[in-house]
């Protein structure tokens, strides 16, 4: 028994889930649910379709090559059953998807960085050009202009000091 | 043998259905469509075409018939015989030369017509022409009627004849009628030839196939044959005659000595000898049938000393059975066989061919090239296996599976890994597959902690290149003020954005205006109010202020036209409309008068025929009439009812 990958969106299939397809050139395609397939029989290419994982790599949105992927794959190669040799590989298969997770968890990071400092290029932007809809330009006048009434009045006071002193 | 099967012949049409399909061939696959007004070379050409392909087509069709019915000098003189007894020579060669004289005039006609077609003057004289092609054509072939319905009867006889191979290995069976010769023929061959007690069961040939030292043997079955001259001999009894005359094969006279086929020893002996000349140059047997009644030694001295004479015939073996018992069938079939195998290698043998086919049979005799001897090898296992096996008898055989579960019972438990081929302490280890959504077959590589290690150094050195490093630096105050207004501007944005569109994209019909009060959102009033709040200046006494001028111009001005105060009399609705069309440039009532008159008499002249009242009178009775509407419709169009 073994965990399939959906042709479509490469989720996994669980045994007993989805549906399979066999094409009369005997390739088989499976799926993990109605959408998949539904998508497949649209003749949708999922490399073009946002969701999928083969879109993600394909755009360059997760990481698609790495040394820690070639662990995991079909050999095609009869390994006689060896106790030791598996208890070796299930605790090798544990750190390699730890290395894997980090890998692939720096690189999103490092393509967020890149967005960061667009978004803040375009939030100075807007703010200098579109102030004005939401706070008047005319806002904040009246506090500077009682300031200067306040000055003239205290000038004048000065004045009217120096001329009682004349 | 597959030369002389005709069951491929094609179905000889009759008359009728023959200028059918040939006329309707034609109307389908020649063009349908011509105009008087087309050039002349092209009209004669589509009439031309269309006599050419009728000719070509009935042509063709005859040549096919012609062809596939075999001629009598070319077939086998077995078959020529079979056919003239069985359809009459004449008759057939008759029929087959009316058709061909048919269709050379068939040929002739259309020729003639192509001929005249080529002068035809006009689209009408060509059609003529081109009918008078096609109806003499099809006079022709309605003539051959007889001869074609008598081509098809015999097309259908022909298939059913047996094939009989006339070169071949053969058995014919002949004698008397009900003297056991179907029977016997059923007793040897898969054919089901039909046996029942009265003379003449079998009006025509059989042929079944035996198999007898690796080889096929053809049994002909006859119809009986009766003592009389061969002119006085009928179709039934000629076709077993002509059997005998053509066919090279051994022959089997069967006689029934217990005389219950209704002839006597006696007529059997003399028919015998009167179709002898037809047994030369053929192995003969004479074979007395139903001994399960009487055999040869219990008859009577009389019929015995019949017999002698044919007994004493060195050529002639005779031979007993019975087809009802089944005793001395077989010896019969084999001896038949034999004598006929030697007979035809003799013969063979007696030509010029052989020297040719001597010439290829070899066999090889190799010479010893030493005196050493090489002996099959046999391995030493098995050569003490075989030891073992003489001496004792049985080896101890390994026990099987089921043994073992008969003898535990209830105690035994399927063991699907016993034959494992793993270490005892690791056979029966439940080997896990799947780990958190991975497979772990996939992961299985004998070299696999060798290649983590080598991942786990290159993630090491990452590590100190401060690959992973968090180089995010804080956010300062100002930026995340920054972002902050940005989030208001557009939220703000989206909500103007809304707004502009209800107001602009509004496809449904508005309202009209006196039921909702349009309330102004924006006014000089609250401009002012809000920008002197805010502490600006604002002076609307300056003549160069906009909203200031907006105020005078807000005040409708009068409409520049007045309505005319002459028409009082009519309504103001209709002062501006126009008279109606019937009474426009009409100077009085007694002019409209007359020209409604004239109206009138101009209109009936044309549309108020056959009683209609005018011209809205089209009325249709029954848009939808029952019979055309109601009841299964069956083949056909639904409109043609």
């Amino acid at each position: 028994m073994r965990i399939e990958k959906c042709y479509f969106c490469s989720g996994h299939v669980y045994p007993g889930h989805g549906i399979q397809f066999v094409r009369n050139d005997s390739k088989i395609f499976r799926f993990c649910r109605s959408k998949c397939h539904s998508a497949f029989k649209k003749k949708k290419n999922p490399r073009k379709v946002r969701w999928t994982k083969a879109f993600r790599k394909a755009a360059g949105k997760e990481l698609a090559v790495d040394p820690s992927f070639e662990f995991e794959k079909r050999r095609n190669v009869p390994v006689k059953y060896d106790r030791d040799l598996w208890q070796k590989t299930v605790s090798a298969i544990k750190k390699v998807e730890e290395i894997k997770q980090k890998r692939s968890a720096q690189f999103i990071m490092q393509r967020m960085k890149k967005a960061k400092t667009i978004e803040k290029e375009k939030d100075v932007k807007e703010v200098q050009r579109n102030m004005s809809l939401i706070r008047s330009p005319a806002a904040g006048l009246k506090m500077a202009q009682q300031e200067s009434v306040v000055e003239e009045i205290h000038e004048s006071d000065d004045e009217m000091q120096i001329a009682e002193e004349v | 043998m597959s030369q002389y099967n005709f069951k491929k012949i094609a179905v000889v049409p009759t008359s009728t259905e023959f200028i059918d399909v040939t006329l309707s061939k034609t109307q389908r696959k020649t063009p349908t469509v011509i105009h008087k007004h087309y050039k002349i070379t092209r009209i004669r050409q589509f009439y031309m075409r269309k006599v050419r392909f009728t000719q070509s087509n009935f042509h063709e069709r005859l040549s096919q018939i012609i062809q596939e019915f075999p001629k009598l000098e070319d077939v086998h003189p077995f078959y020529a015989d079979l056919m003239n007894v069985l359809y009459d020579k004449d008759h057939y060669k008759l029929a087959l030369g009316q058709i061909n004289t048919c269709r050379h005039l068939i040929d002739n006609v259309a020729k003639d017509y192509v001929r005249l077609l080529k002068y035809g003057d006009s689209m009408y004289r060509c059609k003529q022409l081109k009918r008078a092609a096609m109806g003499r054509m099809a006079t022709l072939i309605k003539r051959q009627a007889p001869a074609l319905q008598y081509l098809e009867q015999v097309r259908q006889h022909l298939g059913r004849l047996p094939s009989i191979d006339p070169n071949t290995r053969t058995i014919l069976v002949c004698g008397f009628p009900n003297v056991g010769k179907s029977s016997f023929v059923n007793k040897i061959t898969r054919a089901d030839v039909e046996v029942q007690p009265y003379a003449f069961t079998t009006k025509a040939l059989y042929v079944g196939h035996t198999d007898y030292k690796y080889l096929r043997w053809q049994v002909v079955d006859t119809p009986g044959i009766l003592d009389h001259p061969l002119e006085e001999r009928n179709t039934i009894e000629m076709q077993a005659i002509t059997a005998l005359a053509h066919l090279r094969a051994a022959v089997l006279y069967v006689a029934d000595p217990s005389e219950q086929c209704g002839y006597n020893l006696q007529q059997q002996i003399s028919l015998f000898n009167n179709i002898r000349p037809l047994f030369a140059n053929k192995p003969l047997m004479f074979v007395l049938n139903k001994t399960d009644i009487i055999r040869m030694e219990d008859l009577p001295e009389e019929k015995k000393s019949v017999l002698n004479e044919i007994v004493q015939d060195p050529d002639i073996l005779m031979l007993e059975m019975s087809t009802f018992t089944e005793d001395g069938v077989m010896n019969v079939k084999q001896e038949a066989c034999d004598r006929l195998l030697t007979f035809r290698i003799e013969s063979k043998m007696r030509t010029k061919k052989v020297n040719d086919f001597l010439n290829r049979v070899h066999v090889a005799m190799p010479q010893p090239r030493d005196d050493k001897q090489r002996l099959p090898f046999i391995p030493e296992q098995v050569v003490l296996k075989k030891q073992a096996m003489l001496t004792d008898g049985a080896l101890p055989k390994k026990k099987l599976l089921r043994e073992i579960e008969l003898e535990l019972g209830d105690d035994y438990i399927l063991d699907l890994k016993r034959n494992y081929d793993l270490p005892e302490e690791i056979k029966y280890d439940i080997i896990p597959e799947i780990w958190e959504g991975h497979n772990i077959a996939d992961y299985i590589d004998p070299d696999i902690l060798k290649r983590l290690e080598e991942l786990e150094k290159e993630e090491e050195t990452r590590m100190q290149a401060g690959y992973y490093d968090d180089t995010d630096e804080e956010e300062d105050e100002e930026t995340k003020n920054i972002h902050g207004l940005a989030l208001k501007i557009r939220e703000k944005k989206k909500i103007m954005k809304i707004e502009r569109d209800l107001k602009k994209n509004s496809r449904k019909p508005t309202l009209p205006r006196n039921t909702v009060a349009k309330t102004r959102e924006r006014s000089v009033a609250g401009l002012k109010r809000k920008m002197s709040e805010l502490g600006v200046d604002i002076d609307d006494k300056n003549p160069n202020t906009n909203f200031a001028r907006s105020v005078s111009r807000a005040r409708s001005q009068p409409p520049e036209k007045r309505i005319r105060k002459e028409s009082t009399a009519r309504s103001r609705s209709r002062s501006m409309s126009k008279p109606p069309r019937d009474e426009m440039g009409i100077k009085d009532l007694s002019m409209k008068l007359k020209l409604q008159k004239h109206k009138a008499k101009s209109q009936k002249k044309g549309i108020a025929k056959l009683a209609r009242k005018g011209e809205g009178d089209r009325h249709i009775f029954d848009l939808k009439p029952k019979h055309l509407f109601t009841g299964k419709r069956g083949t056909g169009k639904t409109d043609r009812r």
